[in-house]
């Protein structure tokens, strides 16, 4: 192939077929030592076969011989030429990586990196693994299978055939004659209904035609039940039997009667049976963006339309009326289109646990440790940003897991626990979060290592560290240049420290919490947002200027008297329903010119356990806002999230309510 | 004004199957008819007369071998040539598509110029 065709097209769809691919992989990982799914088999063949022929008509060789070397292991592997041992397994997982970082390349247009090196070392050991050896099978003939239905076997086919065979399986020849306008969604139907008590080997339309708007389909099919099973299964399709089994065999040739099914004839369809597109996201950040937009316009509309009905004057009281009517049905429309586009932005958690299993899996294999890994929650849904910006922080405290949480198994045996640590990742919605656990059943982070590793980077006195609440203790792990590893392992020696982490995560509006027993393990909690694109924000005032407070973060509005404040350890407190939460006044936050009040207005936001209450001078509603990036000058000041508009031209500040929670409520280290 | 030959094309590589049609589509008074799967074929092969099919072997649903010996054994369409585009290695089913009735078999990766050569033969076009 001398043309190069267009590489976004072919990236694009061998990304699919890898994703798919490493997704079944997972699964023959997971049963490791158990007799392969013949099914997911040859579901992962047939995804690096399709690699193979897309690859090699685009040109991309490498990415078409690993391909190649992976279809023939796995070709090996389906019709049981070989077995499916650890070295192999953990071959096909390596080779998905290096399909990943091959993709990766093709798609910058690079020809050489680390990958390509990688590929052609895999593909050497992998061809090295499958030993070629085929002893020649015996004929089929005998089997009492019509030789006509033989010779449309492909290789695979008549490998699971013998296999039925071997383990002594009835076989069956079943005719089922469907509408040819919808026998697709019957045969999908046949043979889910078939699957619990058969495998379907091959399913062949018959050319006998019935007649112009029928189809018959002969489907040999390998029953592990009695006939009266297969009997009942069928039934309602209008399907008949045969038994093929080489002693008791009838002719499958010999006429079935053949069940006349209804329906009418309706016009064939031509349309694709794929449902589904790809959108760039950018694309729906303009439309969420012109969303914004509307929202704005409907907030001056529903502005004029009172103000016309209230002034009376200017306005005929019935065109007042039907303004009012029209904006509030805008409203709706808006609410429908807004809901439409964030629910199209989210996808399951599961696309990036994914990733993340197969490199924990190498990980563990290299870390030498006995660790079983579970996953839970790779269905809760976040938005796609947020989805894509996970991975490498979910990837550092795994890492950090699996290096320094878990002990060795001879240590964990010392302390009466189990050799096999676990570690955990799982997820769960929460209110208008998602919550994120990495959890390990470790030895717990050490409360004196922090300690003298906080003094001696000179984070905090002698003193001051002796003071501090285990809580606050462990939350200087966040802290930049913190890092308590005595050695660099090769694991987790990327020079990325747990404060990344955490910015990374701020950066998502999301918050990271530590909870850790000396001897239990360790759990980071992930608390973040559902989407960052639209939030209702509550909008409020203070010194004269206007902020927005993410609703999502906001658990109720309280009334407050200056003298009902109290005041502990130099920090304001506010006791609301006997709990008592740290008090803050906005305009003191931003540094504001400040005057006395009689009565605050406390917003008490919280996130996860953190609680805080923020005082404004007036309230002035909710709204739908879109937040926009900050400007340069304002991008380092802490506790602002983004800016908005409200509608009257004016930019508003959002704040960053995790920022804030962090900054206040848990105290920060000093020298 | 001559006829429109149409071909049917049969892959479920996306793709695959858009260069196969935009090779087949250089050819002057071609139509190219494409479907994803062996279902799919079976619900258009009634609905128009083909000059020519192209099938993959290794699809979702029911096979390429299964495609042809239902194409090659009805009695409409028996005569429609018919080519199996198979991957290299794969010799056992490109054998049975050949006994089947299938008149060339086009190896992936393919040229496309001499997959057209080959279309305008059995088409004498």
């Amino acid at each position: 192939m001398t043309e190069r065709r267009p590489v976004a097209e072919f990236v694009a769809e061998a990304t699919e077929i890898v994703e798919g691919l490493s997704r079944e992989l997972l699964g023959l990982d997971e049963r490791r030592g158990e007799e392969p799914d013949p099914e997911r088999l040859n579901a992962i063949f047939r995804a690096a076969h399709s690699l193979k022929g897309l690859a090699s008509l685009f040109g991309h060789d490498r990415i078409a011989r690993l391909a190649h070397v992976l279809e023939d292991a796995l070709d090996a592997l389906r019709l049981g030429k070989v077995a499916a041992d650890d070295a192999l397994i953990d071959a096909f997982i390596d080779g998905v990586d290096v399909l990943s970082g091959l993709l990766a390349m093709a798609s910058r247009g690079e020809t050489d990196g680390p990958a390509a090196e990688r590929a052609l070392a895999l593909a050497q050991h992998i061809e090295t693994l499958v030993a070629p050896a085929p002893e020649k099978p015996p004929a089929l003939h005998e089997l009492g299978v019509d030789k006509a239905v033989l010779n449309v076997l492909t290789e695979y086919e008549e490998h699971r055939l013998r296999e039925n065979v071997k383990k002594g399986v009835a076989l069956y020849m079943v005719r089922a004659v469907f509408s040819l306008e919808d026998f697709d969604q019957k045969l999908t139907a046949l043979n889910a209904a078939l699957k619990p008590l058969a495998e379907v080997v091959s399913t062949l339309p018959s050319a006998q035609a019935s007649d112009e708007a029928r189809i018959a389909f002969d489907l040999l099919v390998a029953c592990r039940q009695p006939a009266a099973d297969l009997e009942a299964v069928i039934r309602p399709f209008g399907a008949t039997h045969a038994l093929l089994s080489a002693s008791v065999a009838p002719r499958p040739s010999a006429p079935v009667p053949v069940p006349v099914t209804a329906g009418p004839t309706a016009e064939v369809s031509l349309k694709s049976l794929s449902q589904t597109v790809r959108v760039d996201i950018a694309r729906l950040d303009r439309l969420m963006a012109a969303v914004g937009d509307l929202l704005l316009t409907r907030t001056n509309i529903k502005r004029f339309a009172e103000g016309a009905r209230a002034a009376g004057g200017g306005l005929h009281p019935m065109w007042a009326q039907e303004l009012s009517r029209e904006a509030r049905a805008l409203e709706r429309k808006l609410d429908d289109l807004q809901k439409g586009i964030l629910e199209v932005r989210m996808v399951p958690l599961g696309q990036v646990f994914d990733r993340l299993a197969r490199l924990v899996r190498r990980l563990l294999r290299e870390s030498g440790k006995e660790i079983d890994f579970e996953i839970s929650g790779g269905d809760v849904e976040l938005d796609k940003l947020i989805v894509e910006e996970l991975s490498d922080p979910l990837m550092h405290l795994l890492r950090n897991a699996i290096d320094h949480g878990i002990e060795a198994p001879d240590k964990r045996a010392s302390k009466g626990k189990p050799r096999r640590g676990r570690i955990r990742l799982r997820a769960a919605n929460s209110g208008n979060h998602v919550v994120i656990e990495v959890g390990d059943d470790g030895a717990g982070m050490d409360d004196d290592r922090i300690r003298d590793e906080a003094v001696s980077r000179g984070l905090l006195t002698t003193k001051k560290a002796a003071d501090l609440q285990r809580t606050d203790l462990l939350n200087l792990v966040f802290l930049p240049g913190f890092s308590t590893r005595r050695q660099v392992s090769e694991l987790s020696g990327r020079g990325v420290g747990l404060d990344v982490v955490k910015t990374n995560l701020g950066r998502l509006s999301g918050l990271i919490d530590i909870v850790s027993e000396r001897g239990q393990g360790t759990t980071f909690v992930l608390t973040l947002p559902l989407t960052l694109a639209i939030i209702r924000a509550l909008v409020v005032q203070s010194a004269g200027r206007t902020y927005a407070v993410p609703m999502s973060s906001v658990l109720e509005i309280v009334a407050v008297r200056p003298s009902e404040l109290r005041t502990v350890e130099h920090r304001q407190m506010l006791s609301v329903r006997g709990q008592t939460v740290p008090f803050v006044r906005l305009s003191q936050l931003f540094k504001l010119p400040e005057t006395p009040v009689d009565l605050h207005y406390v917003v008490l936001v919280g996130l996860a356990q953190h609680r805080l209450g923020i005082a404004v001078d007036h309230l002035l509603g909710q709204q739908d806002v879109v937040t926009k990036p900050l400007s340069a000058r304002l991008r380092d000041v802490p506790g602002l999230a983004g800016a908005t508009d409200l509608g009257d031209r004016r930019a508003v500040l959002v704040l960053d309510v995790p920022a804030l929670v962090s900054e206040i409520v848990r105290p920060q280290a000093s020298p | 004004m001559p006829e429109t030959l149409k071909v049917l094309v049969v892959e479920d590589s996306k793709a695959t199957r858009e260069l196969l049609a935009s090779a087949l589509q250089a050819l002057a008074g071609l139509e190219v008819v494409t479907v994803v799967s062996g279902f799919e074929a079976l619900k258009v092969l009634p609905r128009h007369r083909f000059a020519l099919i192209i099938t993959d072997i290794n699809m979702p649903d029911i096979n390429g071998l299964e495609l042809i010996n239902f194409v090659k054994k009805n009695p409409h369409y028996k005569d429609t040539p018919l080519f199996v585009v198979t991957t290299e290695g794969r010799t056992q089913d490109r054998e049975r598509g050949l006994q089947l009735g299938a008149s060339e078999y086009v190896i992936k990766p393919f040229e496309p110029p001499a997959l057209v050569e080959l279309v305008k033969k059995h088409l004498k076009l």
